[in-house]
């Protein structure tokens, strides 16, 4: 039984907090068919950058094409692993340094497939998804985050 | 036609604006980024994508009337 929901945005204000993920795991114990979960969890890091420290990450996104995208990707991911589900967030606006700004979460019933799966949804995410960083100096400065 | 043409992050610094509706003669997506570069001179030194209907596409495709947008490089998680 696999909960394939229809586009839903992945989207979220500001942090995402232990007590959300917490949850988010608890909510799957009722899911006995589940052997294996993994789950990847992006933080801001306080780079530092000629001198001057990240204090924290302003999100914004294309969000029509950025929630199109997240489709395609889950499509992707349950057509070529065996995952019972999966569930993907990302932040929007601000996240300070050392917060939560990603949060993907796929679950399995045998625990291969779960490490597999979860690393071609990150990259995914970060190939293909229209999301923008800024990061925030301490001193309100600014510059655009590119990921490599 | 119309198009709404949307920018951001630091191509929306370079345009001072989100989004904006032009009434473009314009054929192809190649011909609307240089009526594009003329209006924001800054706009050809940044790096950026451009979407049509929430699809990327390249510079020789036609304009459909559906919205563009300018996206720099993305930098998500």
């Amino acid at each position: 039984m696999k909960d394939k929901k229809p586009m839903k945005s992945v989207f979220k204000e500001g942090a995402i907090t232990s007590e959300f993920i917490g949850n988010s795991i608890y909510k799957h114990q009722t899911k006995t068919n589940i052997g294996a979960h993994n789950i990847f969890l992006g933080q801001v890091r306080a780079d530092e950058i000629d001198g001057k420290t990240v204090a924290a990450i302003e999100y914004t996104a294309y969000e029509d094409m950025a929630n199109q995208k997240f489709h395609e990707i889950r499509e992707s991911a349950f057509e070529n692993f065996d995952l019972t589900c999966m569930h993907i967030y990302h932040s929007l606006g601000t996240v300070k340094a050392g917060e939560i700004c990603l949060f993907v979460f796929v679950s399995s019933p045998r625990r291969k497939v779960v490490f597999e799966a979860l690393e071609f949804i990150v990259e995914a995410i970060k190939a293909d998804v229209p999301v923008f960083g800024k990061e925030i100096f301490e001193d309100e400065s600014h510059q655009w985050k590119v990921n490599s | 036609m119309l198009i709404t043409i949307k920018y951001f992050g630091q191509i929306a610094e370079v345009t001072q604006k989100d989004e904006e509706q032009l009434e473009v003669s314009e054929n192809t997506v190649s011909e609307l980024l240089s009526l594009l570069n003329s209006k924001y001179s800054d706009l050809k030194n940044k790096d950026f994508q451009i979407a049509q209907h929430q699809e990327l596409v390249a510079l020789d495709t036609e304009l459909t009337g559906a919205e563009i947008a300018l996206l720099p490089p993305f930098s998500g998680g």
